[in-house]
Protein backbone atom coordinates (compact mmCIF):
# COMPACT_ATOMS: atom_id res chain seq x y z
CA UNK A 1 0.00 0.00 0.00
CA UNK A 2 1.62 3.13 -0.93
CA UNK A 3 1.25 5.91 1.75
CA UNK A 4 1.22 9.30 -0.83
CA UNK A 5 -1.88 7.21 -2.67
CA UNK A 6 -3.16 6.72 0.82
CA UNK A 7 -2.96 10.34 1.74
CA UNK A 8 -3.89 11.57 -1.30
CA UNK A 9 -7.30 9.74 -1.61
CA UNK A 10 -8.08 10.66 2.03
CA UNK A 11 -7.40 14.26 0.96
CA UNK A 12 -9.43 13.69 -2.07
CA UNK A 13 -12.65 12.26 0.07
CA UNK A 14 -12.19 15.31 2.93
CA UNK A 15 -12.45 17.58 0.19
CA UNK A 16 -14.88 15.78 -1.15
CA UNK A 17 -17.54 15.78 2.02
CA UNK A 18 -16.39 19.81 2.63
CA UNK A 19 -18.29 20.59 -0.50
CA UNK A 20 -21.47 18.46 0.46
CA UNK A 21 -24.34 19.50 2.22
CA UNK A 22 -24.62 16.50 4.48
CA UNK A 23 -21.17 17.77 6.44
CA UNK A 24 -22.97 21.78 6.96
CA UNK A 25 -25.70 19.73 8.18
CA UNK A 26 -23.74 17.16 10.50
CA UNK A 27 -21.31 20.27 11.83
CA UNK A 28 -24.31 22.22 12.49
CA UNK A 29 -26.04 19.53 14.62
CA UNK A 30 -23.13 18.93 17.14
CA UNK A 31 -22.11 22.68 17.28
CA UNK A 32 -25.66 23.68 17.55
CA UNK A 33 -25.48 20.60 20.20
CA UNK A 34 -23.33 22.29 22.40
CA UNK A 35 -24.45 26.18 22.32
CA UNK A 36 -27.82 24.57 22.80
CA UNK A 37 -26.57 22.95 26.27
CA UNK A 38 -25.34 26.13 27.35
CA UNK A 39 -28.45 28.26 26.23
CA UNK A 40 -30.87 25.65 28.10
CA UNK A 41 -28.80 26.16 31.03
CA UNK A 42 -28.09 22.12 31.73
CA UNK A 43 -24.84 22.59 33.58
CA UNK A 44 -23.81 21.16 36.52
CA UNK A 45 -26.27 23.12 38.94
CA UNK A 46 -29.28 25.10 38.83
CA UNK A 47 -28.77 26.76 41.49
CA UNK A 48 -25.22 28.04 41.30
CA UNK A 49 -25.00 28.03 38.30
CA UNK A 50 -22.06 26.31 36.01
CA UNK A 51 -19.81 25.40 38.09
CA UNK A 52 -18.23 22.49 36.10
CA UNK A 53 -18.64 20.83 32.87
CA UNK A 54 -19.63 17.09 33.86
CA UNK A 55 -23.11 17.40 33.29
CA UNK A 56 -22.93 18.97 30.31
CA UNK A 57 -20.43 16.43 28.84
CA UNK A 58 -22.48 13.39 29.66
CA UNK A 59 -25.83 15.00 28.25
CA UNK A 60 -23.76 15.95 24.99
CA UNK A 61 -22.57 12.27 24.90
CA UNK A 62 -25.86 10.89 25.16
CA UNK A 63 -26.90 12.85 22.45
CA UNK A 64 -24.36 12.18 20.63
CA UNK A 65 -24.76 8.35 20.85
CA UNK A 66 -28.15 8.54 19.61
CA UNK A 67 -27.51 10.86 16.34
CA UNK A 68 -24.15 10.13 15.60
CA UNK A 69 -24.50 6.12 15.00
CA UNK A 70 -26.99 6.88 12.39
CA UNK A 71 -25.53 9.96 10.57
CA UNK A 72 -22.06 7.75 9.87
CA UNK A 73 -24.11 4.84 8.81
CA UNK A 74 -26.28 7.03 6.34
CA UNK A 75 -23.81 9.85 5.21
CA UNK A 76 -21.34 6.80 4.87
CA UNK A 77 -22.78 4.27 2.16
CA UNK A 78 -24.81 7.28 0.29
CA UNK A 79 -21.29 8.79 -0.24
CA UNK A 80 -19.84 5.39 -0.72
CA UNK A 81 -22.12 3.75 -2.75
CA UNK A 82 -23.62 7.00 -4.15
CA UNK A 83 -20.45 7.72 -5.70
CA UNK A 84 -20.12 4.29 -7.33
CA UNK A 85 -23.40 4.32 -8.71
CA UNK A 86 -22.73 7.69 -10.50
CA UNK A 87 -19.68 6.68 -11.76
CA UNK A 88 -17.07 8.51 -9.67
CA UNK A 89 -15.44 4.94 -9.41
CA UNK A 90 -15.33 4.08 -12.31
CA UNK A 91 -13.17 7.47 -13.04
CA UNK A 92 -10.71 7.94 -9.92
CA UNK A 93 -10.49 4.06 -10.55
CA UNK A 94 -9.02 4.27 -13.28
CA UNK A 95 -6.15 6.07 -12.36
CA UNK A 96 -3.45 3.83 -11.05
CA UNK A 97 -3.96 4.02 -7.32
CA UNK A 98 -3.64 0.69 -5.27
CA UNK A 99 -7.13 -0.54 -4.05
CA UNK A 100 -5.95 -0.77 -0.29
CA UNK A 101 -4.82 2.85 -0.74
CA UNK A 102 -7.94 3.81 -2.31
CA UNK A 103 -10.38 2.23 0.36
CA UNK A 104 -8.00 2.77 3.27
CA UNK A 105 -7.58 6.24 2.15
CA UNK A 106 -11.59 6.94 1.69
CA UNK A 107 -12.05 5.59 5.47
CA UNK A 108 -9.07 7.76 6.87
CA UNK A 109 -11.02 10.94 5.42
CA UNK A 110 -14.38 9.83 5.96
CA UNK A 111 -13.10 9.58 9.29
CA UNK A 112 -11.14 12.98 9.61
CA UNK A 113 -14.64 14.67 8.87
CA UNK A 114 -17.05 12.63 11.27
CA UNK A 115 -14.73 12.40 13.76
CA UNK A 116 -14.02 16.39 14.07
CA UNK A 117 -16.86 18.20 13.87
CA UNK A 118 -18.14 16.36 17.09
CA UNK A 119 -14.67 16.67 18.39
CA UNK A 120 -14.48 20.48 18.40
CA UNK A 121 -18.03 20.90 19.75
CA UNK A 122 -16.60 19.03 22.64
CA UNK A 123 -13.86 20.92 22.90
CA UNK A 124 -15.76 24.27 22.40
CA UNK A 125 -17.24 23.44 25.35
CA UNK A 126 -14.01 22.52 27.41
CA UNK A 127 -12.71 25.96 25.72
CA UNK A 128 -16.17 28.01 27.15
CA UNK A 129 -15.85 26.38 30.55
CA UNK A 130 -12.01 27.25 31.10
CA UNK A 131 -13.20 30.64 30.10
CA UNK A 132 -16.00 30.68 32.92
CA UNK A 133 -13.19 29.32 35.25
CA UNK A 134 -14.97 26.11 36.06
CA UNK A 135 -13.23 23.00 36.56
CA UNK A 136 -11.81 20.85 33.96
CA UNK A 137 -12.23 16.80 34.42
CA UNK A 138 -9.59 16.31 31.96
CA UNK A 139 -10.09 12.69 32.45
CA UNK A 140 -13.44 12.62 31.70
CA UNK A 141 -12.88 14.68 28.57
CA UNK A 142 -10.34 12.52 27.58
CA UNK A 143 -11.97 9.29 28.06
CA UNK A 144 -15.12 10.78 26.01
CA UNK A 145 -12.66 11.83 23.00
CA UNK A 146 -11.61 8.37 23.21
CA UNK A 147 -15.05 7.24 23.15
CA UNK A 148 -16.42 9.61 19.99
CA UNK A 149 -13.29 8.19 18.62
CA UNK A 150 -13.97 4.10 18.80
CA UNK A 151 -18.12 5.04 18.14
CA UNK A 152 -16.98 7.19 15.14
CA UNK A 153 -14.51 4.46 13.68
CA UNK A 154 -17.51 1.32 14.62
CA UNK A 155 -19.66 2.89 12.45
CA UNK A 156 -17.45 3.69 9.86
CA UNK A 157 -16.28 0.46 9.40
CA UNK A 158 -19.81 -0.92 9.74
CA UNK A 159 -20.92 1.50 6.58
CA UNK A 160 -17.94 0.88 4.58
CA UNK A 161 -19.02 -2.90 4.96
CA UNK A 162 -22.50 -1.94 3.72
CA UNK A 163 -21.38 -0.06 0.91
CA UNK A 164 -18.75 -2.77 -0.59
CA UNK A 165 -21.96 -5.30 -0.19
CA UNK A 166 -24.74 -3.32 -1.50
CA UNK A 167 -24.61 -2.31 -5.31
CA UNK A 168 -26.73 0.45 -4.86
CA UNK A 169 -27.34 3.36 -2.83
CA UNK A 170 -30.61 3.05 -2.16
CA UNK A 171 -30.26 -0.83 -1.27
CA UNK A 172 -27.27 0.44 1.26
CA UNK A 173 -29.29 3.36 2.65
CA UNK A 174 -31.48 0.60 3.47
CA UNK A 175 -29.46 -1.92 5.09
CA UNK A 176 -27.77 1.00 6.99
CA UNK A 177 -30.73 2.44 8.93
CA UNK A 178 -31.71 -1.72 9.54
CA UNK A 179 -28.79 -2.69 10.72
CA UNK A 180 -28.94 0.87 12.90
CA UNK A 181 -32.84 -0.45 13.77
CA UNK A 182 -31.33 -3.71 14.64
CA UNK A 183 -28.93 -2.51 17.73
CA UNK A 184 -31.51 0.20 18.45
CA UNK A 185 -33.70 -2.54 19.83
CA UNK A 186 -31.50 -4.65 21.70
CA UNK A 187 -30.43 -2.02 23.81
CA UNK A 188 -30.90 -2.48 27.55
CA UNK A 189 -34.26 -1.34 28.04
CA UNK A 190 -35.80 -3.36 25.54
CA UNK A 191 -33.67 -6.46 26.11
CA UNK A 192 -34.94 -5.92 29.65
CA UNK A 193 -38.68 -6.53 28.49
CA UNK A 194 -37.57 -9.18 26.51
CA UNK A 195 -35.62 -11.43 29.45
CA UNK A 196 -38.97 -10.73 31.45
CA UNK A 197 -41.31 -11.74 29.49
CA UNK A 198 -39.17 -14.86 28.08
CA UNK A 199 -37.87 -15.71 31.35
CA UNK A 200 -34.31 -15.55 29.70
CA UNK A 201 -31.31 -15.48 31.63
CA UNK A 202 -29.87 -12.09 32.94
CA UNK A 203 -26.18 -13.37 31.94
CA UNK A 204 -27.53 -14.01 28.16
CA UNK A 205 -29.14 -10.54 27.90
CA UNK A 206 -26.15 -8.77 29.33
CA UNK A 207 -24.10 -11.17 26.59
CA UNK A 208 -26.42 -9.20 23.95
CA UNK A 209 -26.03 -5.72 25.44
CA UNK A 210 -21.88 -6.34 25.70
CA UNK A 211 -22.00 -7.41 21.74
CA UNK A 212 -24.05 -4.03 20.97
CA UNK A 213 -22.01 -1.04 20.49
CA UNK A 214 -24.66 1.26 20.97
CA UNK A 215 -25.38 -0.35 24.78
CA UNK A 216 -21.56 -0.50 25.01
CA UNK A 217 -20.76 2.68 24.38
CA UNK A 218 -24.18 3.96 26.57
CA UNK A 219 -23.30 2.26 29.26
CA UNK A 220 -19.09 3.16 28.99
CA UNK A 221 -20.43 7.33 29.20
CA UNK A 222 -22.67 6.53 31.75
CA UNK A 223 -20.22 4.74 34.29
CA UNK A 224 -17.65 7.53 34.69
CA UNK A 225 -20.69 10.46 35.39
CA UNK A 226 -22.82 7.15 37.70
CA UNK A 227 -19.76 4.18 39.00
CA UNK A 228 -22.45 2.17 40.12
CA UNK A 229 -25.08 2.06 37.40
CA UNK A 230 -27.96 3.30 39.13
CA UNK A 231 -29.47 4.55 36.22
CA UNK A 232 -29.24 1.44 34.73
CA UNK A 233 -31.02 -1.23 36.57
CA UNK A 234 -30.71 -4.87 37.13
CA UNK A 235 -27.91 -5.58 34.30
CA UNK A 236 -25.23 -3.43 35.89
CA UNK A 237 -25.06 -5.99 38.34
CA UNK A 238 -23.76 -8.23 36.15
CA UNK A 239 -21.81 -6.16 33.93
CA UNK A 240 -20.18 -5.12 37.16
CA UNK A 241 -19.57 -8.32 38.71
CA UNK A 242 -18.33 -9.70 35.61
CA UNK A 243 -15.93 -6.90 34.10
CA UNK A 244 -15.71 -4.66 37.43
CA UNK A 245 -15.41 -0.91 36.22
CA UNK A 246 -11.65 -0.25 34.90
CA UNK A 247 -12.40 -3.59 33.05
CA UNK A 248 -15.90 -2.71 31.50
CA UNK A 249 -14.28 1.03 30.40
CA UNK A 250 -11.56 -0.50 28.66
CA UNK A 251 -14.17 -2.96 27.04
CA UNK A 252 -16.14 0.21 26.07
CA UNK A 253 -13.10 1.21 24.07
CA UNK A 254 -11.56 -2.23 23.05
CA UNK A 255 -14.47 -3.87 21.59
CA UNK A 256 -16.14 -0.85 19.37
CA UNK A 257 -12.06 -0.44 17.97
CA UNK A 258 -12.03 -4.21 17.19
CA UNK A 259 -15.62 -4.31 15.53
CA UNK A 260 -15.24 -1.54 13.39
CA UNK A 261 -11.93 -2.60 12.45
CA UNK A 262 -13.03 -6.31 11.71
CA UNK A 263 -16.15 -4.70 9.20
CA UNK A 264 -13.83 -2.42 7.76
CA UNK A 265 -11.43 -5.07 6.64
CA UNK A 266 -14.49 -7.44 6.03
CA UNK A 267 -15.40 -4.43 3.44
CA UNK A 268 -12.22 -4.35 2.18
CA UNK A 269 -12.22 -8.04 1.23
CA UNK A 270 -15.20 -7.81 -0.60
CA UNK A 271 -14.83 -4.40 -2.49
CA UNK A 272 -11.25 -6.18 -3.80
CA UNK A 273 -12.72 -9.29 -4.76
CA UNK A 274 -15.59 -7.92 -6.91
CA UNK A 275 -16.41 -5.75 -9.57
CA UNK A 276 -15.11 -2.20 -9.21
CA UNK A 277 -17.86 0.34 -10.57
CA UNK B 1 1.48 -5.18 -26.47
CA UNK B 2 -2.82 -6.12 -25.46
CA UNK B 3 -4.11 -9.44 -25.64
CA UNK B 4 -7.04 -10.73 -24.94
CA UNK B 5 -8.11 -13.84 -24.81
CA UNK B 6 -11.68 -15.38 -24.37
CA UNK B 7 -12.97 -13.00 -21.70
CA UNK B 8 -16.51 -13.25 -20.83
CA UNK B 9 -18.19 -11.42 -18.79
CA UNK B 10 -21.46 -12.14 -16.94
CA UNK B 11 -23.71 -10.10 -14.79
CA UNK B 12 -25.95 -12.41 -12.90
CA UNK B 13 -27.57 -14.38 -15.82
CA UNK B 14 -26.73 -12.12 -18.72
CA UNK B 15 -23.54 -12.64 -20.63
CA UNK B 16 -22.68 -9.27 -21.89
CA UNK B 17 -18.88 -10.43 -22.86
CA UNK B 18 -18.46 -13.74 -24.80
CA UNK B 19 -15.35 -14.94 -25.48
CA UNK B 20 -13.79 -11.83 -26.33
CA UNK B 21 -10.10 -12.55 -28.54
CA UNK B 22 -8.12 -9.34 -29.59
CA UNK B 23 -4.24 -8.58 -29.82
CA UNK B 24 -3.96 -4.63 -30.01
CA UNK B 25 -0.68 -3.38 -31.30
CA UNK B 26 0.79 -0.22 -30.53
CA UNK B 27 -0.11 2.41 -33.72
CA UNK B 28 -3.75 0.60 -33.58
CA UNK B 29 -6.06 3.30 -33.27
CA UNK B 30 -9.24 1.11 -33.11
CA UNK B 31 -12.64 2.43 -33.07
CA UNK B 32 -15.03 0.11 -30.85
CA UNK B 33 -18.36 0.25 -31.85
CA UNK B 34 -21.10 -1.08 -31.55
CA UNK B 35 -25.25 -0.44 -30.56
CA UNK B 36 -26.39 0.17 -26.77
CA UNK B 37 -25.72 -2.70 -24.93
CA UNK B 38 -23.02 -4.52 -27.08
CA UNK B 39 -20.55 -4.83 -24.69
CA UNK B 40 -18.38 -1.66 -25.42
CA UNK B 41 -18.12 -0.43 -22.22
CA UNK B 42 -18.03 -3.53 -20.63
CA UNK B 43 -14.64 -4.49 -22.08
CA UNK B 44 -12.92 -1.09 -21.58
CA UNK B 45 -13.57 -1.60 -18.30
CA UNK B 46 -12.04 -5.63 -18.32
CA UNK B 47 -9.08 -3.75 -20.21
CA UNK B 48 -8.52 -0.88 -17.47
CA UNK B 49 -9.15 -3.87 -14.37
CA UNK B 50 -12.31 -2.51 -12.63
CA UNK B 51 -14.20 -5.66 -13.35
CA UNK B 52 -13.64 -9.80 -12.29
CA UNK B 53 -14.10 -11.40 -15.92
CA UNK B 54 -13.32 -14.97 -17.13
CA UNK B 55 -10.60 -15.03 -19.41
CA UNK B 56 -7.57 -13.12 -19.70
CA UNK B 57 -6.44 -9.77 -20.09
CA UNK B 58 -2.51 -8.64 -20.42
CA UNK B 59 -1.01 -5.40 -21.06
CA UNK B 60 2.97 -6.33 -22.13
CA UNK B 61 1.98 -9.80 -19.75
CA UNK B 62 0.62 -8.08 -16.80
CA UNK B 63 -2.90 -8.48 -15.79
CA UNK B 64 -4.69 -5.26 -14.94
CA UNK B 65 -6.55 -6.15 -12.17
CA UNK B 66 -3.38 -7.64 -9.96
CA UNK B 67 -0.94 -4.98 -11.39
CA UNK B 68 -2.85 -2.25 -11.15
CA UNK B 69 -0.53 1.02 -10.93
CA UNK B 70 1.89 -0.57 -12.67
CA UNK B 71 -0.35 -1.24 -15.87
CA UNK B 72 -2.97 1.79 -15.43
CA UNK B 73 -0.01 4.10 -15.06
CA UNK B 74 0.31 3.22 -18.94
CA UNK B 75 -3.24 3.87 -19.81
CA UNK B 76 -5.05 7.17 -20.00
CA UNK B 77 -8.80 7.06 -20.10
CA UNK B 78 -11.25 9.32 -20.45
CA UNK B 79 -14.90 8.17 -19.95
CA UNK B 80 -18.37 9.02 -21.72
CA UNK B 81 -19.96 10.84 -18.98
CA UNK B 82 -17.91 13.36 -16.83
CA UNK B 83 -18.37 11.80 -13.05
CA UNK B 84 -20.09 13.88 -10.89
CA UNK B 85 -16.68 15.16 -8.41
CA UNK B 86 -17.49 18.07 -6.23
CA UNK B 87 -13.24 18.43 -5.52
CA UNK B 88 -11.94 21.89 -7.15
CA UNK B 89 -10.51 21.57 -10.70
CA UNK B 90 -6.99 22.52 -9.50
CA UNK B 91 -7.72 19.47 -6.55
CA UNK B 92 -8.50 16.73 -9.43
CA UNK B 93 -5.33 17.68 -11.66
CA UNK B 94 -3.00 17.60 -8.65
CA UNK B 95 -4.51 14.19 -7.76
CA UNK B 96 -4.44 12.86 -10.97
CA UNK B 97 -1.08 14.11 -11.71
CA UNK B 98 0.33 12.88 -8.28
CA UNK B 99 -1.06 9.08 -8.97
CA UNK B 100 0.55 9.17 -12.43
CA UNK B 101 4.14 10.64 -11.21
CA UNK B 102 3.14 13.18 -14.22
CA UNK B 103 3.68 16.95 -13.73
CA UNK B 104 0.42 19.04 -13.42
CA UNK B 105 1.69 21.93 -16.02
CA UNK B 106 1.30 19.35 -18.62
CA UNK B 107 -2.41 19.06 -18.10
CA UNK B 108 -2.62 22.84 -17.64
CA UNK B 109 -0.68 23.00 -20.98
CA UNK B 110 -2.64 20.59 -23.17
CA UNK B 111 -6.02 21.77 -21.12
CA UNK B 112 -4.83 25.45 -22.78
CA UNK B 113 -4.47 23.58 -26.52
CA UNK B 114 -8.11 22.51 -26.25
CA UNK B 115 -9.19 26.13 -25.13
CA UNK B 116 -9.77 25.63 -21.87
CA UNK B 117 -7.74 28.12 -18.89
CA UNK B 118 -8.05 25.21 -16.38
CA UNK B 119 -6.15 28.40 -13.78
CA UNK B 120 -9.33 30.57 -14.41
CA UNK B 121 -11.51 28.12 -12.90
CA UNK B 122 -9.31 25.93 -10.65
CA UNK B 123 -11.51 26.68 -7.20
CA UNK B 124 -14.36 25.88 -8.99
CA UNK B 125 -16.25 22.31 -8.53
CA UNK B 126 -15.24 20.11 -11.58
CA UNK B 127 -18.95 19.23 -11.41
CA UNK B 128 -19.98 23.09 -11.63
CA UNK B 129 -17.71 23.38 -15.12
CA UNK B 130 -20.13 23.13 -18.04
CA UNK B 131 -20.16 19.88 -20.34
CA UNK B 132 -17.86 20.64 -22.95
CA UNK B 133 -15.60 22.40 -20.22
CA UNK B 134 -15.39 18.88 -18.29
CA UNK B 135 -15.08 16.83 -21.54
CA UNK B 136 -11.81 19.18 -22.21
CA UNK B 137 -10.70 18.94 -18.61
CA UNK B 138 -10.56 15.45 -18.60
CA UNK B 139 -9.36 14.77 -22.29
CA UNK B 140 -6.12 17.32 -20.71
CA UNK B 141 -5.60 15.31 -17.83
CA UNK B 142 -5.47 11.80 -20.06
CA UNK B 143 -3.81 13.46 -22.49
CA UNK B 144 -1.38 15.35 -20.06
CA UNK B 145 1.08 12.36 -19.34
CA UNK B 146 2.81 9.74 -20.81
CA UNK B 147 0.78 6.50 -21.64
CA UNK B 148 1.04 3.45 -24.51
CA UNK B 149 -2.93 3.14 -24.36
CA UNK B 150 -5.12 5.53 -24.72
CA UNK B 151 -8.97 4.62 -24.35
CA UNK B 152 -11.72 6.93 -24.76
CA UNK B 153 -15.57 6.80 -25.17
CA UNK B 154 -17.01 9.00 -26.94
CA UNK B 155 -14.14 11.95 -26.64
CA UNK B 156 -15.17 14.65 -28.40
CA UNK B 157 -19.08 14.31 -28.35
CA UNK B 158 -19.27 17.87 -26.74
CA UNK B 159 -16.34 19.46 -28.06
CA UNK B 160 -16.42 22.80 -30.20
CA UNK B 161 -15.13 22.22 -33.69
CA UNK B 162 -12.13 24.56 -33.16
CA UNK B 163 -11.42 21.75 -30.05
CA UNK B 164 -12.04 18.82 -31.69
CA UNK B 165 -9.23 20.23 -34.25
CA UNK B 166 -6.66 20.64 -31.61
CA UNK B 167 -7.78 17.34 -30.16
CA UNK B 168 -7.26 15.42 -33.21
CA UNK B 169 -3.82 17.48 -33.55
CA UNK B 170 -3.06 16.35 -30.16
CA UNK B 171 -4.01 12.34 -31.08
CA UNK B 172 -1.84 12.92 -34.11
CA UNK B 173 1.00 13.77 -32.40
CA UNK B 174 0.52 10.12 -29.77
CA UNK B 175 -0.15 7.99 -32.77
CA UNK B 176 3.38 6.47 -33.12
CA UNK B 177 3.82 5.61 -29.87
CA UNK B 178 0.04 4.98 -28.41
CA UNK B 179 -2.20 2.78 -28.87
CA UNK B 180 -5.93 3.92 -29.24
CA UNK B 181 -8.84 2.34 -28.48
CA UNK B 182 -12.06 5.11 -29.31
CA UNK B 183 -15.84 4.11 -27.85
CA UNK B 184 -18.93 5.15 -29.99
CA UNK B 185 -22.00 3.79 -31.19
CA UNK B 186 -21.75 5.74 -34.29
CA UNK B 187 -18.76 5.15 -36.81
CA UNK B 188 -18.72 8.09 -38.58
CA UNK B 189 -17.94 9.98 -35.58
CA UNK B 190 -14.54 8.30 -34.98
CA UNK B 191 -14.10 6.54 -38.45
CA UNK B 192 -11.56 9.49 -39.92
CA UNK B 193 -9.25 8.84 -36.71
CA UNK B 194 -8.80 5.15 -36.66
CA UNK B 195 -7.05 2.74 -38.91
CA UNK B 196 -9.01 -0.24 -37.56
CA UNK B 197 -12.90 -1.15 -36.57
CA UNK B 198 -13.88 -3.66 -34.12
CA UNK B 199 -17.44 -3.82 -33.54
CA UNK B 200 -19.19 -5.57 -30.93
CA UNK B 201 -22.46 -7.13 -31.01
CA UNK B 202 -24.38 -8.79 -27.95
CA UNK B 203 -20.95 -9.54 -26.71
CA UNK B 204 -19.24 -10.73 -29.49
CA UNK B 205 -16.59 -9.48 -32.20
CA UNK B 206 -18.78 -9.38 -34.98
CA UNK B 207 -16.23 -7.22 -37.17
CA UNK B 208 -12.52 -6.66 -36.44
CA UNK B 209 -10.79 -4.76 -39.94
CA UNK B 210 -8.18 -2.87 -41.03
CA UNK B 211 -9.25 0.48 -42.47
CA UNK B 212 -7.31 3.14 -44.80
CA UNK B 213 -5.32 5.22 -43.01
CA UNK B 214 -4.93 8.29 -45.28
CA UNK B 215 -6.38 11.21 -43.40
CA UNK B 216 -4.08 13.01 -41.84
CA UNK B 217 -5.04 13.74 -38.25
CA UNK B 218 -3.81 17.06 -38.14
CA UNK B 219 -4.58 18.48 -41.70
CA UNK B 220 -6.98 21.10 -42.36
CA UNK B 221 -9.53 21.69 -45.21
CA UNK B 222 -10.59 25.14 -46.11
CA UNK B 223 -13.93 25.03 -47.17
CA UNK B 224 -16.26 26.81 -48.88
CA UNK B 225 -20.61 26.56 -49.35
CA UNK B 226 -22.76 27.51 -51.95
CA UNK B 227 -26.33 27.98 -50.99
CA UNK B 228 -29.89 28.39 -53.50
CA UNK B 229 -31.25 30.86 -50.74
CA UNK B 230 -29.87 31.77 -47.09
CA UNK B 231 -31.81 29.95 -44.66
CA UNK B 232 -31.45 30.85 -40.81
CA UNK B 233 -31.44 27.12 -39.50
CA UNK B 234 -28.45 26.81 -41.66
CA UNK B 235 -27.00 29.93 -40.87
CA UNK B 236 -26.76 28.84 -36.84
CA UNK B 237 -25.52 25.23 -37.58
CA UNK B 238 -22.68 26.58 -39.73
CA UNK B 239 -21.76 29.43 -37.28
CA UNK B 240 -20.90 26.54 -34.70
CA UNK B 241 -18.42 25.61 -36.71
CA UNK B 242 -16.81 28.94 -37.13
CA UNK B 243 -18.26 29.32 -40.96
CA UNK B 244 -18.57 33.32 -41.98
CA UNK B 245 -20.80 34.53 -44.74
CA UNK B 246 -19.61 37.68 -47.45
CA UNK B 247 -22.69 37.24 -49.07
CA UNK B 248 -25.70 37.59 -46.69
CA UNK B 249 -25.73 33.83 -46.32
CA UNK B 250 -25.52 32.49 -49.55
CA UNK B 251 -21.76 31.46 -49.73
CA UNK B 252 -20.12 30.50 -46.41
CA UNK B 253 -16.26 29.76 -45.62
CA UNK B 254 -14.43 28.39 -43.12
CA UNK B 255 -12.26 25.29 -42.22
CA UNK B 256 -12.53 21.53 -41.18
CA UNK B 257 -10.57 19.77 -39.37
CA UNK B 258 -8.70 16.40 -41.49
CA UNK B 259 -10.77 13.63 -39.16
CA UNK B 260 -13.70 15.79 -38.63
CA UNK B 261 -14.71 15.82 -42.52
CA UNK B 262 -17.23 12.96 -42.60
CA UNK B 263 -19.06 14.30 -39.74
CA UNK B 264 -19.23 17.85 -41.23
CA UNK B 265 -20.89 15.86 -44.75
CA UNK B 266 -23.38 14.70 -42.43
CA UNK B 267 -24.32 18.08 -40.90
CA UNK B 268 -24.15 19.44 -44.49
CA UNK B 269 -26.44 16.68 -45.59
CA UNK B 270 -29.14 17.73 -43.78
CA UNK B 271 -29.65 20.83 -45.56
CA UNK B 272 -29.19 18.81 -49.08
CA UNK B 273 -32.03 20.19 -50.35
CA UNK B 274 -30.83 23.95 -50.54
CA UNK B 275 -27.19 22.86 -51.61
CA UNK B 276 -25.91 24.51 -54.71
CA UNK B 277 -22.19 23.48 -54.18
CA UNK B 278 -19.34 22.01 -52.11
CA UNK B 279 -15.58 22.65 -52.33
CA UNK B 280 -13.03 21.20 -49.86
CA UNK B 281 -9.39 21.95 -50.24
CA UNK B 282 -6.70 20.41 -47.52
CA UNK B 283 -4.33 22.96 -47.28
CA UNK B 284 -0.92 21.82 -48.13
Amino acid sequence: MSSKHLLLTALADINESLRSRWFMIYTLIFGGIVVALFITGLTESRVMGFTGLSRTLVTYLQITMAILPIFVLLTTVRSVAGDREAGIFEYLLSLPVGLASWYWGKILGRFAVVFLPVFLAMMLAVIWAALKGAEIPWGQVLFYTAMLLVLAWCFLGIGMLISSLARSADVAQGAAFLVWLVLLLFLDLILLGIMISDGSSAETVVLIALTNPLQVFRTGAMMLFDPQLVLLGPSAWVILDTFGQTGFLVWSLVYPLVLGTFCAWLGYVVFKRGDLP
Amino acid sequence: MININNVSKTFRRTTVLDGINLIINKGDRIALVGSNGSGKTTLIRCLLGEYIHDGEVLMNGLQPRQHREAVLKRVSFVPQLPPPLRMPVSQLIRFSAEVCDSDPEKIYAVSESLGLDARQFKSQPFVKLSGGQKQKLLISIALGRDSELLIMDEPAANLDPEARHNFFSLLAKKQKDTAMIISSHRLDEVAALVNRVVELDQGNVVLDDKVADQVDMDSILDCEVKLVRAEVAFANTIKEWGFVSENKGITWKGEVAGPDRLRFLGVLSRYAGILNGINMQERS
